[in-house]
């Protein structure tokens, strides 16, 4: 083996960014059977059970008809439940394990290290959602109104929910406490939120409860990208979803920089 | 070039309860907890093979985290090479390996991948030409397809090894390296780290082992409770008890009183 070369003489530093946005894609990839065929076969499900039940007995706006309506919601579904699950269960089990220690030992920084897990979290959400959407496609096609509408809400939703899921791999000690973010606060926020049905057609509560859950904007913003219509503007759809991205964003980042759970 | 490969400056550390700490935020934090060490001061020459002893709950562990950033100092300042592991974590970090105590992997990837995955956090890309030299040092060329779950303890050592070398780091900390580790890895792991020595890397050594300490480290120091008690030679430490052996020293040195132990 050759000496060691002081570090001034090593080559020059470069950014591990790149390659821990890799390893965190890398490892849901590897068991794309969990990670992404799993949530296109549960999205499948609600779409032939909830059409087949729901179809010609209700009704959301004048030109949609359910199935259609149904389908950018089951997208956004799976997609806020795999960004979130991607950092989230990566976290976890890296800290149980003990391996995370390999990461906090190199030069990547705080905000690398947001970026790739929060990154990694968008490119799992969107490749269930347009998985979703390809097998959607065999049952009917969907009109594409504002395309771009529909990029910037699926990144926006899929970035709040990595970062979320960021958040609850940092809190969360044991598998316990990742279950109980998860089932009682991301699956109720997703649930609620129009996924499965128009808010207007809720009594006036569950319409003004239904407007202080972000969620509901980014189910609604995407839909809007879809049909032209939507619950809210999309204006204001954009406005609460980068509102609540930027202030999630400094919470984890803080939390990172303060070292929470994970620097002593 | 620094002229210290590693520099303790009056270290403390106290670990305080997680309510304390929330209440730290708001300027009204108790300084009670565990004192895992207090004022602790060291150097570390460049090329020096350096043992850190003490029994079980001395510090040693806290002492090496804050060395590689997975702990903060409550006081105090560390560096490597000269760059401070706080304000100038990236430069420090990108001279120190670390081969942490515990037997941790990452189950999802082979030993080649694992070692990749490394060099990449490092920055490094088309590592494989010191891979494979680091490889066949540690004696796990033919294991280099295999997943981290199928290998033996002793193989994960030398795979924890490895990754600490990734990077060509000048400076390298073993905490507890042979603990559970047979009698032949022993060996070959000490003529390897032994060698890496010769060629200038800076080595910082904890272990229970005392005999291994005494036949590889020229400088010791004890810890004991957070505080370093002895820190002198190895031949001048063997002096103290007649060459009775570091066992014999070391036995004495920790049941003397603190300021006797460290003015003898």
């Amino acid at each position: 083996m050759t000496p060691s070369q002081p570090t001034s003489m090593q080559p020059q530093l470069r950014s591990g960014f790149r390659t821990l946005l890799y390893k965190e894609m890398l490892r849901f990839w590897r068991v794309a059977f969990q990670t992404i065929a799993a949530p296109v076969m549960t999205a499948l499900l609600y779409l032939v059970i909830f059409a087949q039940v729901l179809q010609d007995r209700v009704k959301v706006y004048d030109t949609i008809d359910y199935t259609q309506f149904l389908i950018p919601g089951l997208m956004m579904m799976s997609m806020l439940q795999n960004a979130f699950a991607n950092p989230s269960s990566s976290l976890i089990q890296s800290r149980i394990t003990g391996n995370l220690v390999f990461i906090l030992v190199t030069p990547i920084s705080n905000l690398e290290f947001f970026g790739a897990y929060v990154l990694a979290a968008v490119m799992r959400g969107l490749a269930v959602g347009a998985a979703v959407w390809g097998v959607s496609m065999l049952f009917l096609q969907l009109p594409v109104a504002y395309p771009l509408w529909i990029l910037v809400f699926a990144v926006l939703a899929c970035s709040i929910m990595g970062i979320l899921g960021l958040i609850a791999g940092l809190w969360s000690e044991k598998f316990d406490q990742l279950a109980a973010f998860q089932n009682f606060l991301i699956m109720p926020a997703t649930f609620l939120s129009g996924v499965f049905y128009s808010i207007h057609t809720l009594p006036p509560f569950w319409q003004a409860v239904s407007h202080w859950n972000p969620i509901f904007y980014t189910i609604d913003g995407f839909r809007y990208g879809f049909f032209g219509v939507a619950d809210s503007s999309p204006w204001l759809s954009l406005s609460v979803v980068l509102f609540v991205f930027i202030t999630l964003t400094l919470i984890a980042m803080r939390l990172l920089e303060t070292g929470y759970k994970l620097r002593h | 070039m620094s002229s210290f490969a590693i520099e303790f400056d009056r270290i403390h550390k106290t670990y305080t309860p997680a309510r304390q700490k929330f209440w730290k935020r708001f300027g009204q934090a108790p300084q009670t907890g565990f004192k895992a060490l207090q004022d602790v001061s060291l150097q570390v020459e460049h090329g020096e093979f350096f043992g850190l002893l003490g029994p079980n709950g001395a510090g040693k562990t806290s002492l090496i985290s804050i060395l590689a950033g997975l702990a903060r100092a409550t006081e105090g300042k560390a560096s490597v090479c000269g760059y401070d592991v706080f304000s100038e974590f990236k430069h420090a970090r990108r001279s120190l390996g670390v081969v942490p105590q515990e037997l941790v992997y990452d189950p999802f990837f082979t030993v080649r991948e694992t070692l990749r995955l490394q060099s990449g956090y490092y920055g490094l890309r088309h590592n494989d030409d010191w891979i494979d030299e680091i490889l066949h040092n540690l004696g796990l060329t033919d294991k280099a397809s295999t997943n981290m779950r199928a290998l033996s303890g002793g193989m994960k050592r030398r795979v924890l090894v490895a990754q600490a070398l990734v990077h060509r780091p000048p400076v390298i900390v073993l905490d507890e390296p042979t603990a559970g580790v047979d009698v032949d890895l022993r060996r070959s792991l000490w003529e390897f780290i032994s060698r890496l020595n010769k060629q200038g890397h800076t080595i910082l050594l904890t272990t229970h082992y005392l005999e291994e300490a005494e036949a590889l480290c020229g400088r010791i120091a004890m810890l004991k409770q957070g505080k370093v008690i002895a820190l002198d030679t190895t031949e001048a430490l063997l002096a103290r008890v007649g060459g009775a052996g570091l066992e014999e020293a070391f036995v004495q040195i920790m049941h003397a009183p603190a300021a006797e132990a460290l003015a003898s």
